[in-house]
């Protein structure tokens, strides 16, 4: 067994997600099978094959980027306007600085 | 008007005679879509100002202008694309009250071509699944029979279509989301190759294998709208600037002489008789027209399932890391500090399939797994890559099913993801490579379940691919 409970909830904690203990049940029978079933990966030789990112270009990133000028996009309330919570021209989030 | 009998050509034509306006053609499908969305439940919205934008049309044609390519084609829009002004959830409650602040680009061009957005179609949840089942909201059903899934994840789009609730449609493909559909759903469904269409405006699931590409009911509705969307954009930097040719010109040209590849690998097991038979039929078909059939070898194919799931969940797991209630979306407060918060909200907001995903791709990204998952499964994503360059050395086009299997019941796979993963072996592959797959009908099982026959060329080759499936159609191999 690759991940146990105590795995599911290091991942879960790096990729901030609450989860149940059913979940956690859930998702470790699954999470072993899939990671079984990738194992096979290991079979083949690797050692000289470089790694595909872009399948189709082999530009350098520069070449296939815009260049870096200033443009209008959103106005402020339109990048608010999705916003769970927002006051005075901001999105607020829960404080995150501690009291003393 | 029988809306399953229409294309852009016939609508052009309705609209050039006077027959029709653009705002009685637009009308036709909204009732189609009040009449038949209920119980096939492929739109998650509609768009209340489709008719003013088909009032529009009628505007330039009264005085006198010249109406553009796809001038009151009425589209249904997958709901990961964003369409400025409605509601973009990616059938996730994570974005249930999501309004999109701009246009894709892809909706943008169909726009400045005329095109009519009818409403957002639902998916598998952030388009992870092969069935629709994962939709936050509700399951989509197969128009063909209803308790069946249409396939997915862009399984909405397909339903739309096959259903005469859209003239045709935009899906996503990041493993096979738009062809598997088709292929259930009996349409026509394009994967263009990565980098043709513009992403900008996509939601993100896995970058590098991602995009878009539209669904009809035949070859030369879906040449119009990939000629409209295709293209570089200054906003989508993986976007490749390869010259657009005319998908139409030479559409109509023989296909004698073709050199169709069929994988040992494809062929060797676990294709459903159903399948089977009906993919038989088609190459009898595509042989009387002259195509020299050829057995080719993809020997990396066995490895091709477990390459795709690691790069796709590693990917996904990053791209749904912006999702933390701060800037739009859902957001539950937990017990108060910041970290609660973003714990809580995507606990809520996220459904099974997608938490399973974050999970396993953020475990191959972490310290220590990445150079023995992410990094072999980029480079055993090379030797497949390397497996297509040389069969097209020597083949024009590589067919086979789109999918192993018929359309399966609503719930029956629900249980198994591995299962469920499995069934996308034919369609992975040209995620993986890059190059373009389309998914075209090639009859039915007995019971009336549509059977799709997979089409796959080299990178850019979209032209030949849909000159084959022309000439296919043609010929009557939809409904033999």
């Amino acid at each position: 067994m690759k991940i146990g409970p105590k795995e599911v909830e290091y991942v879960a904690k790096l990729a901030q997600l609450a989860i149940t203990e059913e979940e956690k049940r859930l998702f470790i029978g699954q999470l072993n099978s899939i990671l079984e079933y990738v194992e096979q990966l290991n079979l083949l030789d690797t050692e000289n094959v470089e790694p595909t990112a872009h399948v189709v270009s082999s530009l350098e990133p520069s070449q296939s980027l815009r260049r870096d000028e200033p443009r209008s996009t959103f106005t402020q309330d339109e990048s608010l306007a999705n916003g769970p919570a927002t006051g005075a021209g901001y999105f607020k989030v829960p404080k995150v600085i501690a009291d003393r | 008007m029988d809306l399953k009998e229409l294309s852009i050509e016939k609508v052009r034509a309705l609209l050039e005679s006077g027959e029709a306006t653009a705002v009685e053609i637009c009308k036709s499908y909204l009732e189609s879509i009040e009449r038949q969305n209920m119980d096939i439940k492929a739109f998650l919205t509609t768009n209340q100002s489709a008719i003013e934008q088909a009032a529009r049309i009628d505007q330039m044609k009264q005085t006198g202008q010249p109406l553009p390519a796809l001038a009151a084609v009425p589209l249904a829009i997958k709901d990961n694309i964003s369409v400025r002004g409605l509601r973009c959830t990616c059938a996730s409650r994570i974005l249930e009250n999501y309004s999109a602040l701009y246009h894709a680009t892809v909706i943008e061009r169909l726009e400045a071509a005329g095109a009519i957005f009818l409403g957002k179609t639902n998916l598998d949840e952030f388009a992870m699944g092969s069935s629709t089942e994962n939709s936050a909201f509700s399951p989509t059903r197969n128009p063909h029979a209803l308790e069946y899934v249409p396939g997915g994840s862009s399984g909405g789009s397909a339903a739309a279509v096959a259903s005469g609730m859209a003239m045709a449609a935009l899906g996503s493909d990041t493993g096979g989301s738009i062809r598997q559909p088709a292929s259930f759903c009996g349409v026509v469904g394009l994967k263009p190759t990565y980098g043709r269409v513009s992403r900008y405006g996509l939601v993100a699931f896995g970058s590098s294998l991602d995009q878009i590409g539209p669904f009809a009911t035949n070859a030369k509705d879906v040449a119009r709208i990939l000629g409209v969307i295709a293209g570089k954009d200054a906003h989508d930097s993986t976007s490749v600037a390869v010259d657009v040719p005319d998908y139409l010109a030479g559409i109509d040209t023989p296909i004698k002489g073709t050199k169709v590849g069929l994988p040992r690998e494809y062929f060797k097991a676990g294709i459903a008789a159903d399948v089977n038979e009906r993919i038989q039929a088609g190459l009898r078909l595509l042989g009387e027209l002259g195509c020299d059939l050829v057995e080719i070898d993809l020997p990396h194919t066995e490895y091709a399932i477990a390459c795709y799931y690691v790069i796709a969940m590693a990917e996904a797991s990053s791209n749904l890391a912006r999702f933390d209630g701060v800037r739009y979306g859902l957001r539950v407060h937990g017990d108060g500090n910041l970290t609660g918060m973003y714990r809580e909200t995507r606990d809520a907001g996220f459904g099974n399939e997608v938490k399973r995903r974050i999970i396993l791709g953020t475990f191959v990204l972490s310290s220590g797994y990445y150079d023995a998952y992410y990094l072999r499964a980029q480079k055993v994503r090379t030797l497949i890559k390397q497996d297509f360059d040389k069969a097209f050395s020597k083949v024009d086009v590589i067919l086979s099913p789109t999918s192993p299997t018929p359309p399966f019941r609503i719930g029956e796979k629900s249980n198994d993801p591995l299962a469920m993963y499995l069934s996308d072996i034919f369609t992975i592959t040209a995620n993986l490579a890059g190059i373009p797959g389309l998914s075209i009908p090639c009859g039915k099982t007995p019971k009336g379940l549509p059977i799709g026959l997979q089409l796959l060329g080299s990178h850019f080759d979209e032209p030949r691919l849909l000159r084959v499936a022309h000439a296919f159609e043609s010929a009557g191999g939809f409904s033999p």
